[in-house]
Order: structure tokens, then sequence, then C-alpha cells
């Protein structure tokens, strides 16, 4: 009856930290948090300047703004690449709200490129201008949009996993320009250039090639936006998203739903695609869109799937982004350590988000020290 | 005397500076509602929690729980809800899961000694029966024994009457009291009354993490311990009215349905929803209830059956809403309409301008209720009939709410469709949040707080407001009062039964059999997917329907079908 554990460590031993989630943090503290987050990121990154590479650290922050704002050249660039971050951001957002977890914007914005590029390719010259600019705008988003709907109708009939399948989707896409390229460009080049697709440009507003595209993708973010949060279709998705049971319960056909999502994601990524080829680069390759498929996804979640705060947190990635280019340059360090500075930095924004939502607390350790 | 004493203080909400003590040889009843801290409390006995603040002695020995096998060192074991079993192993297999006493692993001695336990305090188990082919109660058993197995002294039991039938819970008691005399203490946590002054010799009342009071049950009335429970007094009584106008509103016809496994869970379910009335379905959880109300809401796949709407039209004003000009000509022909006077419509000669103005103006009135099929039909086309059917789901955030959904967006769920071209209409959502908050007393900080962050109570009465708003015909209730406090529960039941008088064909799926027989007006039993029978509540027994309830007994509906 008296038979006691005897294993005295084990008994004494207690939890060292109690998480429990919050309630809502007051906006007032939750900016604050966020502010402090990005300053103690900044401190720890002027300190790991100062004694890894014995650089001023002020001038090193100086050169990320230079990269990115210091010449109005430089500056347009930068939105320029905010602005296309921002698209393929909205267009995997309203996938992600309906919790399809579409990782392949990548290969449906390729898909964009691929088709605008092989349409200038192949028509230009051959038909009118003014013809052609339709002809690729409709045809690129259509083909973002197959590539989207190909995975959302294997999900949605045969239940097959969005994830992989979308990612999958990506290498085809790849090989598809690969293959273009070999067949456009017979000097074996990795690029075809805007002298071969010289036709069918978008045309330059007041002088500058990026602000058609720009206009585009703000005007984009406003309409997802409004798409989102006040029409029965963004409604739709946001009960799909969170239970299918009650979008079954009230009658919405779960699989129209994740369909028609996910050709609008796909078309959206093919906009960007368009975007890329005829409205700014006028060229091809297989890295065109830089990853920002990926990167969409990151800041699709930081924005918590809110299309007006992803304008922001574009922004912060394109400028860390370019910022540590510069500095790269400007102090001819290994490229390397400009991707730690932002690392650093990311994971101060993105970890905060942590103690916003989780509360700590730590165990008082009163008597307790024969343990350890 | 060996006393369990146990303090803490938790911030947020679960258990406020419990004392508490357990002597062996009892059975100590915790009595509370849900929600008030029961659960949580024993957890920190069993080791699933930590206790924040507060120590545990056992046998007068500071005790430190920090994992079920800690308590099981102590001799504590605990037996859960939800049962955690694994149904393809045998009982004795499952009772020996996870024991590491440094023995070889055999069976054949494992199986002996389950059956000295069985023996011992009167279990009836077969050691080699495969969990998947036990009911409810024999699942149960075989939890109690695995903690017996394990030389527990002190018993918990989590809630253990819920799924169990009147027949099954005499049973239980009888082996709790076997092992009480057997020098065993028995804490039962339940919210039953009647169960506590049956089966307890002291009872533990917490209320809102404190606890309240330890009483002798001999000294305790229903009414005592209520008011130690609610910490008001109230007055438990349902005002049932007798129906008036009763007509078959809903027929259900040799409904079957089997599910992706091949196994059928309704079998042949025939039954009539009167307008006017409480049709009670009571059952064993998991006998088909479920199902059979989803397959009337359009949710289901059924293999056969229809499922009949009577949708009230007698003497209603034809429009041209739900009917073209052709099938109100057509409908004429064969004599279904008649003119306020009550002569026949007859559209012969008549322009079509004249006609339509006829009907525009309301003149032409329906002979019969339009009868119609909704077998087959999605929620969405049922909805589009003209059917207003409304349906309380049993999984209240899983099924009928958006638990991030702030109360106007949950109001949405039924109305979004309205609005205009492709927008979302939030203001009438909102007004009827507004409304649903100050009719019902829902405490909430406002429209704008997600549902989820409301109490058990607050929800339903959210989704039963939402649900009655639609001014139905049919209202399907699943479980509404389940998680609910008393006077949550009451608000429910007297919703229901004002739905009834004026004339709602309410449909309510209850597991409280006391709760069945006071508040409905016919109670119809179902046991694994077949109808046992259909009785009348006002003279009905709680035995009778026990009986029905594992298919033992079976009563012959005499009422007339309509045909």
């Amino acid at each position: 009856m008296s038979k006691q554990p005897n294993n005295s460590t084990a008994r004494e031993r207690e939890p060292l930290v109690v998480l429990s989630k919050r309630d809502t943090v007051p906006l007032g503290r939750a900016i604050l948090v966020r502010a402090a987050a990005i300053a103690i990121a900044v401190i720890i990154c002027g300190l790991l300047t100062l004694l890894v590479t014995k650089n001023n650290p002020v001038k090193v922050f100086a050169a990320f703004f230079y990269g990115t704002f210091g010449t109005s050249q430089l500056a347009w660039v930068t939105i320029h690449n905010v602005a296309l971050l921002l698209c393929v951001s909205l267009a995997v957002t309203p996938a992600f709200r309906m919790r399809f977890w579409n990782i392949g914007a990548e290969g449906q914005a390729l898909a964009g490129c691929f088709t605008c590029a092989a349409l200038m390719f192949y028509l230009g010259g051959k038909i009118p201008d003014a013809l052609l600019v339709p002809v690729l705008v409709i045809s690129s988003i259509a083909a973002g949009a197959v590539w989207g709907l190909i995975p959302a109708v294997f999900k949605a009939v045969w239940n097959t996993n969005e994830t992989l399948f979308t990612l999958m989707m990506n290498y085809i896409a790849i090989q598809m320009v690969e293959f273009f390229l070999k067949v456009a460009d017979k000097s074996g080049s990795n690029t075809v250039g805007p002298d071969l697709l010289s036709h069918g440009w978008f045309p330059e507003l007041f002088g500058n090639k990026y602000l058609l595209n720009i206009i585009i993708v703000f005007v984009l973010t406003a309409l997802i936006y409004v798409y989102l949060y006040y029409t029965k279709h963004g409604y739709e998705i946001s009960v799909v998203g969170e239970s299918e049971n009650t979008a079954r319960y009230i009658g919405i056909n779960v699989k129209n739903v994740i369909i028609r999502t996910m050709i609008l994601s796909g078309a959206i990524c093919g906009l960007c695609g368009l975007l890329l080829v005829a409205g700014s680069s006028h060229s091809i390759d297989s890295n065109l869109v830089k990853g920002r498929g990926f990167t969409a996804i990151m800041v699709s979640w930081i924005s918590k799937f809110n299309p007006i705060i992803m304008v922001p947190v574009s922004l912060l990635i394109v400028f860390l982004e370019r910022g540590a280019g510069q500095v790269t340059v400007s102090f001819g360090l290994n490229s390397s350590f400009s991707e730690i500075l932002t690392g650093i930095i990311l994971f101060f924004i993105i970890g905060c988000e942590f103690f916003l939502n989780y509360r700590l607390r730590f165990r008082s350790r009163e008597g307790k020290k024969e343990g350890k | 005397m060996r006393n369990i004493t146990k303090k803490f203080g938790e911030k947020v909400v679960a258990n406020k500076n419990v004392n508490l003590d357990v002597k062996y040889g009892e059975i100590l009843a915790l009595l509370g509602e849900n929600g008030s801290g029961k659960t949580t409390l024993m957890n920190m006995l069993s080791g699933i929690y930590h206790p924040d603040e507060g120590e545990i002695f056992v046998n007068g020995e500071h005790a430190t729980i920090n994992s079920p096998n800690d308590a099981f060192g102590y001799k504590i074991g605990m037996i859960h809800q939800h049962f955690k079993l694994v149904d393809i192993f045998t009982a004795a297999e499952n009772i020996v899961l996870g024991i590491n006493d440094g023995e070889k692993y055999d069976i054949k001695d494992a199986a002996a000694k389950v059956s000295v336990i069985s023996e011992k305090y009167g279990f009836d188990i077969k050691p080699a029966k495969k969990i998947y082919n036990m009911s409810v109660s024999e699942k149960q058993t075989v939890e109690i024994i695995k903690v017996l197995y394990r030389g527990a002294d002190i018993l918990i039991l989590d809630e253990p009457t819920a799924v169990l039938t009147p027949q099954e819970t005499e049973k239980l008691f009888a082996v709790l009291r076997r092992m009480r005399d057997d020098g065993k203490s028995v804490i039962i946590i339940t919210h039953k009354l009647n169960e506590v002054l049956e089966v307890s010799d002291r009872v533990a009342i917490l209320r809102k993490g404190e606890h309240i009071a330890t009483v002798n049950t001999s000294d305790a009335t229903e009414a005592s311990l209520t008011e130690m429970m609610v910490g008001k007094k109230v007055t438990l009584n349902i005002d049932r009215s007798e129906p008036v106008n009763v007509t078959p509103r809903l027929v259900v016809r040799n409904i079957s349905e089997t599910n992706q496994d091949g196994v059928r869970i309704l079998k042949d379910v025939s039954f009539t929803a009167n307008a006017g009335e409480i049709l009670g379905i009571a059952g064993i959880a998991g006998s088909g209830q479920r199902e059979l109300l989803e397959s009337i809401a359009g949710l289901g796949r059924l293999n056969s059956g229809e499922i009949i709407y009577h949708r009230p039209k007698k003497d209603l004003p034809v429009s041209f809403f739900h009917k073209t000009y052709a099938q109100v000509v057509r409908m004429a022909k064969e004599g279904k309409f008649h003119y306020e006077d009550g002569t026949p419509v007859n559209f012969d000669g008549m322009s079509r301008v004249r006609i339509r103005k006829l009907v525009n103006d309301g003149k032409i009135l329906f002979n019969e209720d339009e009868i119609m099929n909704l077998r087959d039909h999605t929620p969405l086309e049922i909805r589009e009939l003209g059917v207003r059917l409304s349906f309380v789901p049993e999984d209240r955030l899983g099924m009928g709410l958006v638990g991030s959904m702030d109360l106007t967006d949950n109001m949405m769920l039924r109305s979004y469709r309205h609005g205009k071209w492709v927008f979302v209409d939030r203001d009438n959502p909102k007004q009827l949040a507004e409304k649903i908050v100050s009719d019902l007393d829902v405490v909430t900080p406002g429209v704008g707080t997600p549902v989820r962050r409301l109490s058990g109570g607050n929800v339903q009465k959210v989704l039963v407001g939402r649900e009655i708003s639609a001014a139905p015909k049919v209202l399907m209730a699943a479980y509404p009062v389940r998680g609910l406090d008393i006077n949550s529960s009451y608000t429910i039941y007297n919703l229901l039964n004002r739905q009834k008088e004026i004339g709602t064909a309410v449909i309510f799926v209850g597991e409280d059999l006391d709760v069945l027989l006071g508040l409905c007006d016919r109670i119809m039993v179902i046991s694994s997917g077949e109808i046992t029978g259909i009785v009348d509540a006002r003279t009905a027994t709680k035995e009778e329907i026990g009986l029905m309830m594992t298919g033992r007994k079976r009563v012959v509906e005499n009422e007339q079908t309509t045909e």
C-alpha cells in the first residue's frame, strides 16, 4: 500500500515553463512589441557587424537605405519589386484563406511568363501590336489559371495533397521554360532577350517603364481586399477555410469554391508572369520569377492574409533583400553576411508574433534546486 | 484515515483554491455545472495537467504528479469520458498495454488476472473480445478494469453515465458500490443530480472553479444541491403545453443510409414530425441520430426512402415567386386553387394579363398543402424550394457556426446570399446579431467578438437564435443543451417550447431522459439506426425507453401514417 515512486528527482521535477494562449493584445501594445522586435534585431545586427567585419554598423545600415532608395532609379526598381512580390502574395492569399496550401505560385507565374514569351516570339511582328497585347494579357492569365486549376480539380475530386501537387507543378513549368529557351534561342543562351521578344511590350507611362505595372498591382490589391472581405465569394472562401462541415451545412458547394478560388489564384500568378515579361524585363529565363512564389507565402502569412498589410510587409522584404545586396557590394563582403543580417531581422519579426499570441511563465524554483 | 488535500490557485478560470479530501471506502461525487472545473481538477490529480499552485497529499505524504504514470505510482487512476482504447486489440491486450513492470509479457497470465478482477467486482467481460466488437458500456468496463489492473485504489470516473442506458447505469453503480465496500475510493464526476443522490456518500460541489461545499449525500436534496451548484434558487420546471393544430409537417418514410465502410447507419426509418409538437429522439449516443438529422437537412446520402415535406400552403395566395405562369395555369386546370369565397378557380377564357393580375393581387388561393420530396436535395436546393427548415447541429463550432468569425459573420451564414450583386450585406446580419444578443441575453463584449471566445451556453444561444430567426416550419436540434449550465438549458427548452406553440414541428435529439420526458410530446427511440418505437412522452417511463434504446423492447406505432 505504501509503495511510492522511489525516484526522487522524477517526483520533484516540475515543468519549467508554462505556455498559455493570450487573449487579444491591444493594438498599441502589439505595435510596440513589433517595433521593439525590429529595434532589437537592428542592435544585434549592428553588434554582429562590428564584431565580425569591423565595419561601422551605422554605415552598413546607411548602405541598406541607399541600396533601396538611394537614387530615384533605385527607388523605382524597389517599388517595382514590391509590386511584383505583392502581386504573387495577392495570388496565393485567396487560396490560403481557404486553407489550400498553394505553394505553386512560382510555377503558375512561370506558366504566365512562358505563355507570354512564346506568343511574343511566335506572333510578334505577324499581327499588329494593338492586337498582340490583348492576346498576351488573356493567354498569360489563362495559362496561370490552368496551372492553378489542375491541382484544384485533383484536390476537389480525389482529395489529393495540394501542397505536393502544386510544388511538383513548379518543376514542370521550369522545364517548359527551359525547353522554350532551347527552341527560341539556338545560341544556347539561358535567356531569351528583348531582341527576340521585340513586340507586344506594355506602353511606358510618363516615360517610366515600371509605372504601369505598379499601378496595375496596386489597383489589384484594392480589388482583392474588397473581394476577400466584402463579397459573397470572399465570404465563402473564409467559411470553407474555417470548416468544410459548416460550408456543407449552409449549402456551399465546396468543390466549386476550391476550383474557382484556385483559378483566381493561378490567374493572378499568370498576370504577374505577364507583368514580368511584357511589362518589364521583355525577356525570359527559368529563374525570372526569382523565388517570389515562395517568398509570397511568407508575406501572406506574416500579413495574416490581409492584402492591405501585405503592402508594408512586401516593402520590408524587398527592402531587406535589396539593402543586403547593396551592403555586399559597398563593403566587399561575402553575400552570405548580408543574408545573415536579413535572416536575423526576419527571425525577430516573425518570432515576436509568438510572444503576441502566447504568454510564458517561468516556474518559481524555491526549494527545488536539489534536482540539478 | 488517509487524506488527499489539494490546494491551488490558477489565475485563468479552471480552479481556484480548491480544497478537497477523499477517504478510502467512499464514493465521492464531484458535482458542478459544465465548465465549473470538475474535469480540470481531476486531470491534475491524474497527471494530465499540473497545478499552478497548491499541493496534493496522498496518504498524508506530499505528492508531485506530472504524468499519468506518476499518478499510477500513487494508485490513482482515471477513466476518461472519451475512451482511450486500441480498437483492434482485445480487452486483455488493452488492459496490459503500457505496463512496464519488468515482468515478461504474458497475455494468458494477464487474462487470468483480468478474470479475477472481473469476478471480484462483478464485471461482465470476455478478455479475448476485440474492442471494436464491444458496446460502449463494455468499453467502459475495459477502461475501469485497466485502472484496477494497475492497482489503483483511487478511481476517478469522468461523467461515466453520459453514454449509458438507465439499465447500464444501474449495473455500473452496483460495481462502484462493490469497489467502495472493498475499501477503494471512487470519485465520480457528474452534473446529474439524481445519480449523485443515488450512488454517492458525499458530494463536493464546484462552482466557477471554486469549491463551494462538501456535504453528506444523506443530508442533501435535489433542490439544495442545485442551489449550491448554480448559486441561487432555480425552478426546474418545463411548461409543457398541450399541442394544438397538430398536422403532419415532415413525413419520413423508410429511409436507409450506408456509410463509406458499408455499414448501415439508418435502417428503414419512418416517422412523422407534426407541426405544433415536439418530437424527441432518444437513443444511445451514435445510434444514427446525427445521420438522421443530417439526411433530412440534405447532408446525407440516402440509399432509399423518402422525406416528404408538407409545405403549409392551404389558404395561402399563389404567387409567381415560386411558380411560373405555365405552372399556375396547369395547376388551375387540375383544380388546385380556389377564390377567397371558396369557389374553384377556372381560368378558361381569361386573358394572360387578367390571370397575372389575379395572382399578383393574391386572389388565388391553394386548396391544399404542397407536398414535396426533399430526398437528394442539397441544403441550398431545400432552401430554394421554400422549405423553412432550421437545424441546430450537434457540433456547434464545427458545423453550425464558424468559431473564428464574429457574431455578425455567423449570422451571415444563413443570409449572405441575399446581398446585392456580388457583395455581402452585413447590416441586416448585424442587426439580427444585436437582436439575438439582447433577446436571449447573450453574454459577449459585442457582436464583433469571435464566437469561439464565448462560453458554451452563449455559443448555443447564438446558434439557436439564428436558426429560430428564420421562422422555421421544421426545427431540428441535436443535443442543444449539451455542455450548457442549468439556466442556459432552460432558456433553450423555453425557446423550443415557444417554437412548438407557434406551430413549428420541433425535432429534439436529447440524452437526458428526464428532460425528454418532460419536454417532448412524443419520443421516438432509435437503436443502432433502427426505430424501436414511438411513445407518448406523457405516459412513458424511463425504464421502458431504456429497454427500447438497447433494442430489447419494441413498441409498434399505432398512430395513423398519413398517406
